[in-house]
């Protein structure tokens, strides 16, 4: 065990210090540490986006950053999403459009969704579709979880995470 | 998968990370973004023993007019070259390029410094580079020097900077109403090229290869070719010619030694149309 880090995260609007090894990465610290496993853990090497997280607002892969890089910041999950019983506007959409079918890939795919419409506000189908090119679903499609994110970002003053 | 234990240390500075990279020499690796270190030391290809985490060099992310070049901080995230508008009205190659690294997630923590010192033969930016005939800046204990493009990229991974050396800034010369195109092949769009081509065009022609090679490589039978006045079809016949291509799941070398021809004739004609 190398020398242990203290970091300060800021997870889903609550404030947390603990002392990690400095290869622990983001996914486990918010899986394993914090017990929130909404955030998936699908391929391991940067390409699925299952575990994706935003970070300061940007989505990013989780499983790879290190906790220790994320010090100081803000993460939010896939449970800091909705305000108390109101789901956000993209996990409406999900739902509304059936934007999934087993699912796993779902908490990532709201995420990339979330970051993406914060930077493109009113996108085009096909920006869509590039937008979400780190997230594979390999059950269902794209098709509704397209739909979905075009429907969310009509949604009118959809908070932005 | 996790990575083999290191110590983490974190640099305030760029002399900070040189003093900490003297100290610890071929056992440390910098951390900026962490996009091609972390996947390795994940698979365990890598195991620095010593993390310098240079992540939170602010001052080393911006992008600069410098005159006749413009000046890309070595820690400037793709995401941000790709919307920089300095760079889409003068380099608009590297900025268009960028936008096509891995995916957004990776494009906002990959950085430009990153990816050109790891020197990937597989990755975008450093081809484009090449292309550009751009100038990197390197610091080190005996203070800051140039590398042209041309000398940096020494093998597979390796490239010209010393252990005891930091990449701070990347220069790419302004070459106005240049004609360019980036041409990525791959069958996933998230995926490296499978080949890619590089290509700017304005009197003189800059042509580099992607995944064609153990680095980056400047076509230069492809650039000679085009200063003799061959047409585009013409001077991408030469495209394969001193490429040493891998051979692996996604293509044969000799599968990449055809498609390197269809691209780079595709690159010169948008560039052309463009110019």
């Amino acid at each position: 065990m190398m020398t242990a880090v203290r970091i300060t995260l800021t997870v889903n609007g609550t404030r947390h210090d603990d002392d990690v090894e400095p290869r622990l990465l983001l996914v486990h610290y918010l899986r394993e540490t914090r017990g929130l496993t909404g955030t998936n853990v699908g391929c391991d090497t940067t390409s699925c986006g299952a575990c994706t997280v935003l970070l300061d607002g940007e989505s990013v892969k989780s499983c790879t950053v290190l906790a220790v890089q994320a010090d100081g910041g803000e993460v939010t999950t896939i449970e800091g999403l909705a305000s108390g019983d109101a789901m956000h506007p993209v996990q409406e959409a999900f739902r509304e459009h059936h934007g999934l079918q087993c699912g796993y890939c779902t908490p990532g795919m709201v995420m990339a969704a979330v970051s993406f419409l914060a930077e493109h506000p009113d996108p085009s189908e096909d920006e869509v579709r590039h937008g979400l090119e780190g997230n594979l679903c390999r059950c269902t499609g794209y098709h509704n979880i397209v739909k979905a994110v075009m429907a969310a970002a009509k949604t009118p003053a959809a908070p932005r995470a | 998968m996790i990575p083999s234990a290191f110590d983490y240390v974190r640099a305030a500075s760029v002399d900070e990370a040189l003093a900490q990279l003297a100290e610890h020499g071929d056992e440390a690796k910098l951390l900026a973004g962490g996009h091609s270190l972390l996947p390795l030391m994940k698979l365990r290809l890598a195991a620095p023993t010593v993390l310098i985490d240079i992540g939170r060099l602010r001052d080393l992310s911006y992008v600069r007019d410098g005159g006749n070049h413009v000046a890309v901080g070595a820690l400037t995230r793709h995401r941000d070259v790709e919307i920089s508008d300095l760079l889409r009205a003068e380099v608009p190659l590297l900025a268009h390029t960028a936008g096509l690294v891995g995916d957004p997630q990776v494009r906002h923590r990959g950085t430009i410094g990153g990816s050109v010192a790891h020197g990937d033969p597989a990755s975008d930016l450093p081809a484009v580079v090449l292309a550009l005939g751009g100038t990197l800046v390197a610091r080190g204990p005996g203070g800051e020097r140039e590398i042209a493009a041309g000398e940096f990229f020494h093998g597979f991974l390796e490239t010209a900077l010393a252990p005891d050396e930091m990449l701070t800034e990347i220069r790419l010369p302004k070459r106005p109403g240049a004609g360019w195109s980036y041409q990525k092949f791959n069958r996933r769009a998230q995926d490296w090229a499978i080949v890619g081509v590089a290509a700017v065009r304005n009197g003189g022609a800059g042509v580099a290869l992607v995944n064609m090679g153990s680095t980056p490589l400047r076509a230069t039978a492809v650039e000679q070719a085009l200063a003799s006045g061959a047409s585009p079809a013409d001077a991408a016949a030469h495209a394969a010619e001193g490429t040493e291509p891998p051979d692996d799941l996604n293509g044969s070398a000799d599968y990449r030694r055809h498609l390197v021809q269809v691209l780079v004739r595709r690159a010169l004609e948008e560039a052309g149309a463009r110019g």
